[in-house]
């Protein structure tokens, strides 16, 4: 069996890949993009845990399922939140995003 | 399972019952004035089964959610906010030709995210009830669509919350891994100071950070908070920082209070920054929403202090200062929202200028938010920051409560600043003003509780100690 | 300050290192070669005969998102079935109840004209 520690390993890459890229894009549906790229990240661990320390109990694949749907729900907001403010300034750069300052 | 075992989360279930009726009937009714009642009569239902619920033996809910006298004192502050926040927002509406049951609805969502956040015994729960209120209070950020501002801290209000989220989440996980459990009682049992269970913490104080707009983390709130509808920001500015540090307080003081050593030097090193970093750069704002954004940082700073110090009177003086804070700042931004001119969604300093003149009512109440924000004697705020400092000394914590009381000092130039402009200024134009009476009536509740609480702090005081028994035993 | 924090710190380190890598390999090792070629959508492939950005109806990823929101609902329907046996009455009342609030969503979005492909 592969050990625990492969699967959190590629959970943390795959962590890192999200947060540089939330940090690095200027495209706001680029930075969605990795966001769920972490909460992905997450389920894997949820579940590699799951699997390796308690198989008998049910609880962490049950947070893997509620994290993929509020994922979901995230993303959709995320993007209608967009659409919306694309229709009123043509762009969802954050760098052109620029009104409030302060 | 049966009806019975329902009952700890009833409260929850019937402010759904409101937000689908909401829902419904803005869909199928054509009127619109009957929204914000409908609302209200669930919040009102919601506070009843509340106040039933605390008559009761402490209950859970499957392990995942607590009833208990602490949930009771936190339903009490978000009931209260929202009900508040449905009255604020419904002249507003009118005025500016909003979707009203979408409104209503989404506060009322909000509003079971917040108590849940507030009841929650398991890390499921707490994480779900974050995205709920999380999730409508995104939306409801950008609710005015043809105003490019609001959409601005719409985008970023969600990228940053999202990503905080995130990190929260991960903080769960690693939590998960190092204890193999996700309930708050099972988490205590097995906790201890190895580097994954700390890893997880951390992460979990950045995610709290995010979300109570400690600085470190607080980059989104001025832009949040200025862009957003005004009686958006007015809601979130209160009920959020509520939500949140009563789960903060839950699961760091209740559950993991036996490694405070590994975690309360972190949270007084974030309490003097907050504290310092939102009363300085209070000091330079114009807009008057952006200045009351730095001003609500820094009072999450003195709440971190409460926090900080770890004890009973100091949570209790945390709970007391979440009551006391919701009505000082939801009052604050109620007369905002009267002063707003259509269609800008924000007010400047100078277009409050010689208020008490044309207004005397308006700039009188206005002048009691400002004091007891400042904290000064006679209100409430100056209570809670008095138990607030004096648990931090009790918790051998001197330096921090007195760089609070430093920096509380400086926040009373710009609190007093707003006064000196409605009392001594000349007006350049007369300010005009949006006053309507629903918002007058919510103004008036934020006044009566105010002084009330002024005078009779004990009583409240001894709910709040009531609600941290239950948790600190 | 414990010493378990220093793990916390080596994974911060751990994560920048990784950004700062993923951002600078690619100068130091990626071969530069630009002949005009390299520049077209498919190197070796046939040449592009239109415009790929092409704008969509705005209206396509509404649609697309109330599918998103509707579709999750069934990955809760899965681990129900497989354990609805042991619940019993309860469990169908309770997927009810659920599958009511989805169904509000539904009416609501159909009475708002979301639905409606051309408005």
């Amino acid at each position: 069996m592969i050990p625990l520690s492969w699967y959190l390993a590629v959970a943390a890459i795959l962590f890192v890949i999200g947060f540089y890229g939330v940090l690095s894009r200027r495209n706001a549906i680029a930075i969605l993009m990795g966001i769920e790229l972490m909460l992905n990240a997450v389920n894997l661990n949820l579940v590699a845990f799951w699997r390796y320390t308690q198989p008998d109990q049910v609880a962490g694949q049950v947070f893997a399922i509620i994290v993929i749907t509020v994922a979901a729900a995230e993303a959709a907001v995320g993007l209608a939140l967009f659409i919306a403010l694309y229709r009123l300034r043509g762009t969802v750069h954050i760098d052109e995003i620029d009104l409030l300052r302060g | 399972m049966t009806l019975q075992d329902f009952m700890p989360i009833l409260p929850e279930m019937v402010l759904l019952a409101t937000a689908v009726a909401v829902l419904m009937v803005d869909t199928f009714l054509g009127d619109k004035r009957w929204l914000t009642w409908v609302g209200l009569v669930g919040v009102l239902l919601a506070g009843a089964a509340t106040y039933w619920l605390a008559l009761q033996p402490p209950a859970d809910f499957q392990d995942m959610a607590a009833s208990d006298a602490y949930t009771a004192f936190f339903r009490l502050v978000i009931l209260v906010v929202t009900g508040l926040g449905l009255l604020m927002a419904m002249n507003w509406l009118e005025a500016h030709g909003e979707q009203q049951g979408e409104y209503n609805a989404l506060l009322l969502l909000a509003a079971i995210g917040m108590t849940l956040m507030a009841a929650a015994t398991h890390m499921l729960t707490l994480f779900v009830a974050l995205e709920l209120f999380s999730l409508c209070l995104y939306i409801l950020a950008g609710f005015e669509r043809e105003r490019a501002s609001s959409g601005e801290a719409a985008l970023k209000y969600l990228l940053l919350g999202a990503f905080s989220s995130a990190l929260f989440l991960y903080g769960i996980a690693l939590v998960y891994a190092a204890t193999g459990a996700l309930t708050f009682a099972g988490i205590a049992q097995k906790a201890s100071l190895s580097p994954l269970f700390l890893a997880g913490v951390g992460l979990l104080i950045v995610g709290f950070g995010f979300k109570v707009a400690a600085v470190p983390f607080h980059m989104w709130t001025p832009d949040v908070y200025q862009g957003a509808p005004t009686p958006v920001t007015a809601y979130m500015s209160v009920a959020t920082k509520a939500a949140a540090f009563a789960a903060f307080v839950r699961l760091f003081v209740g559950t993991l209070g036996v490694e405070k050593s590994a975690w309360v030097p972190a949270l007084a090193a974030l309490a003097v920054l907050t504290m310092v970093v939102g009363n300085l750069a209070a000091l330079s704002q114009h807009s008057l929403k952006r200045m009351l954004a730095y001003s609500s940082i820094a009072h999450a700073g003195y709440v971190l202090v409460g926090l900080a110090a770890a004890n009973t009177t100091g949570t209790a003086a945390v709970l007391f200062y979440l009551l006391v804070y919701a009505f000082m700042n939801l009052g604050a931004f109620a007369v905002v929202i009267a002063l707003e001119r259509q269609g800008e969604g924000d007010v400047t300093l100078s277009q409050m200028r010689g208020l008490a003149r044309t207004h005397p009512l308006l700039a009188a109440a206005m002048a009691i938010f400002m004091f007891s924000l400042t904290g000064v004697p006679p209100f409430a705020g100056f209570f809670g920051k008095l138990y607030l400092f004096q648990a931090a000394v009790q918790a051998n914590l001197t330096w921090l409560a007195v760089i609070g009381v430093i920096s509380s000092a400086v926040s009373a130039y710009y609190y007093l600043n707003v006064l000196v402009q409605i009392y001594m200024a000349d007006p350049e134009t007369p300010p005009t003003l949006a006053w309507r009476p629903v918002l007058g009536l919510a103004t008036l509740v934020a006044v009566v509780f105010v002084v009330g609480i002024g005078l009779f702090p004990d009583f409240w005081l001894q709910l709040a100690l009531g609600g941290m028994r239950v948790i600190l035993g | 300050m414990p010493y378990g924090y220093v793990w916390l710190l080596i994974m911060l380190g751990l994560a920048a290192g990784v950004a700062m890598m993923m951002m600078f390999l690619p100068l130091l090792l990626g071969p530069r070669n630009p002949v005009p070629t390299k520049y077209e959508p498919y190197e070796s492939g046939m040449k592009p005969f239109m415009l790929p950005r092409r704008r969509f109806p705005v209206h396509y990823y509404l649609v697309a998102i109330l599918f998103v929101v509707f579709d999750i609902e069934i990955l809760f329907l899965y681990p129900w079935a497989v354990i609805l046996r042991d619940l019993r009455w309860f469990g169908l009342v309770e997927m009810g109840v659920f599958l009511g609030i989805v169904l509000v969503g539904f009416v609501y979005a159909w009475r708002k004209g979301a639905l409606e492909w051309i408005r």
